[in-house]
């Protein structure tokens, strides 16, 4: 099944849930990281240059730290977060989603260089889409996931509607349907709102708008709106 | 309890939480830090048992996970770390990686050794291994008869060189050990083509008798350098071994473990690394010191680096 959620239990007792996330955003972040980095190194080469043999000693020292050190400081003391990664709303995680550590952290992006091969990160490319959690080489070495913290949307508010008691007794997780329906009400179409309302007329007795407005009621009516 | 009246009883405590979040600084030293982590667990529970709605859900397994993640935050006390980590992790890393390690120094030496006397015998082999170019550049470098011995000495030289180093050699070790996740090939391959690379320039600088610019200059970061390869390589091999043979483990969490274990292992290679590069710039190129001290100090440099990683075996419990 194509789902990308990721359940640990925690200490507390609950599971906690993440989204784990794709190649897409991680290559649009590592792009961004990728350019940052040149800038940097080119900036810094500007300003190496008058010094000579010095300038270029120095330079060389920061090409390694930039080169092996730039993701694992980020992802250390940034919660998980390169600019690129902070841009694209993702963060390394530990796979019981606690923060990364130096170690761990720097195992999976030295281990970059086997996910490169044999070019264009074509291995970590096909490690990542054959496993449920998209870890690419360096990830499965090191115990690591990339997940989603992007904001999820806000529900909709729910002012001035009056509460409809359903006309059938409904399982809990109808219920829960019902209330997730009314608040992603502004994420759907209008002409989708009413297609899934059709659905349900057995349940709403109304078509079209009249469907929609039941399901709406009945949601609040379960949210416990009065 | 409806889900709206459950929000309304604790919409102030959550948004009290999640200002407390946004705000810069220590959040775990607030005293109603555990408190409120233990509040919030409970609430994601009701709530999933009670089948609230999604975006409720959500929004406390998101606010649970931020302060989950504040609670195992890592934390530097690093002063402490470097102590026991010299003295006794690194060397018992070293120790458990003893078979790898034998594995890699008789991928690393057996080349070496068969090339260095290949070409110590026939002065055309070297050409087989080494390019036209860079052997003449290698010549020059060593050649007794120049007027600078060794590399150029200017202090800005030296600094010039020791970046060199450390981008070049570190990098290289760095790939010795990622290496390791081709199922141990990548290592092996670095390992073989570098143990051949030095051999035969060993063997070719030792034919046209360059034994007294060539030897003196490397025997010094050599004990960390050459060490240091081998061992990045028993980490690769390591890596690529837990991958052929798991044992009672899962693939995944067998090479899971063995990226733990290598760790310390990594630590210590670039620290040794590091120790190589400033020898190689400050120390092996200065030709106004006697033969003989460079031999004194080199001979100390590999006894020292042979008696610490054999330090290990005593922290292993029994």
């Amino acid at each position: 099944m194509l789902d990308t959620s990721y359940r640990v239990e925690i200490p507390g007792g609950i599971e906690l849930e993440a989204q784990v996330v794709g190649p897409v955003p991680r290559f649009l972040a590592f792009s961004i990281d990728f350019i940052i980095r040149g800038i940097f190194l080119f900036i810094a080469s500007l300003v190496s240059i008058p010094f000579g043999q010095l300038g270029i000693g120095f330079w060389l020292i920061l090409l390694f730290l930039v080169e092996w050190f730039y993701p694992v400081l980020f992802e250390v003391f940034r919660n998980g977060q390169t600019p690129g990664k902070k841009a694209l709303g993702i963060s390394v995680v530990q796979d019981d989603l606690t923060p990364v550590s130096f170690g761990t952290s720097l195992v999976r992006n030295l281990l970059r260089t086997a996910d490169f091969l044999p070019f264009f990160y074509l291995f970590g490319l096909i490690t990542m889409v054959s496993n449920s959690r998209f870890q690419r080489l360096g990830d499965l070495a090191a115990g690591t996931l990339v997940i989603s913290v992007r904001e999820s949307s806000k529900p909709a508010t729910i002012d001035n509607i009056t509460a409809l008691a359903p006309s059938t007794s409904l399982l809990k997780i109808e219920q829960t349907a019902m209330v997730d329906f009314l608040h992603r009400s502004q994420q759907l179409s209008h002409p989708r709102q009413q297609e899934l309302a059709s659905i349900l007329d057995g349940v709403t007795h109304g078509k079209n708008d009249d469907g929609v407005d039941q399901l709406h009621r009945i949601g609040a009516w379960f949210l416990g709106v009065k | 309890m409806k889900q709206q009246l459950f929000e309304q009883q604790h919409q102030d405590t959550w948004d009290q939480i999640e200002q407390c979040l946004d705000k810069p600084g220590n959040v775990q030293n607030s005293v109603l830090f555990t408190e409120h982590y233990m509040l919030l667990c409970q609430h994601l529970a009701l709530s999933k048992q009670r089948l609230y709605d999604t975006a409720l859900i959500d929004r406390l397994n998101k606010l649970v996970m931020r302060l989950y993640r504040e609670l195992y935050r890592y934390r530097n006390d690093s002063r402490l770390n470097f102590y026991s980590f010299f003295v006794r992790g690194f060397p018992l890393s070293i120790y458990r990686h003893r078979n790898f390690i034998a594995v890699a120094l008789l991928v690393f030496l057996l080349p070496g050794l068969i090339a260095g006397v290949w070409v110590f015998f026939d002065e055309n082999a070297v050409y087989s291994i080494i390019d036209g170019p860079s052997v003449r550049q290698i010549e020059q470098m060593y050649d007794p008869g120049a007027s600078k011995l060794g590399r150029e000495r200017e202090a800005e030289t030296d600094i010039a060189m020791f970046g060199f180093y450390i981008q070049n050699n570190i990098s290289i070790a760095f790939r010795c050990f990622a290496g390791g996740l081709l199922a141990g090939l990548g290592t092996l391959l670095v390992l073989f083509y570098n143990g051949l690379y030095i051999g035969s320039i060993a063997g070719h600088l030792t034919r046209l008798d360059y034994i007294d610019t060539f030897y003196p200059f490397v025997v010094g970061h050599g004990a960390f350098e050459l060490t240091a390869i081998v061992f990045s390589g028993a980490a690769g091999l390591k890596l690529g071994y837990s991958i052929l043979n798991p044992g009672p483990f899962s693939r995944r969490n067998a090479l899971r473990r063995a990226g733990q274990e290598a760790i310390p292992m990594l630590y210590g290679i670039i620290l040794m690394l590091v120790i190589a590069a400033f020898m190689e710039a400050f120390w092996s190129s200065n030709a106004s010191l006697a033969i003989s001290v460079k031999y004194t100090v080199g001979a100390t440099c590999w006894l020292l680096v042979l008696l610490y990683s054999l330090s290990g075996k005593r922290f292993e419990s029994r």
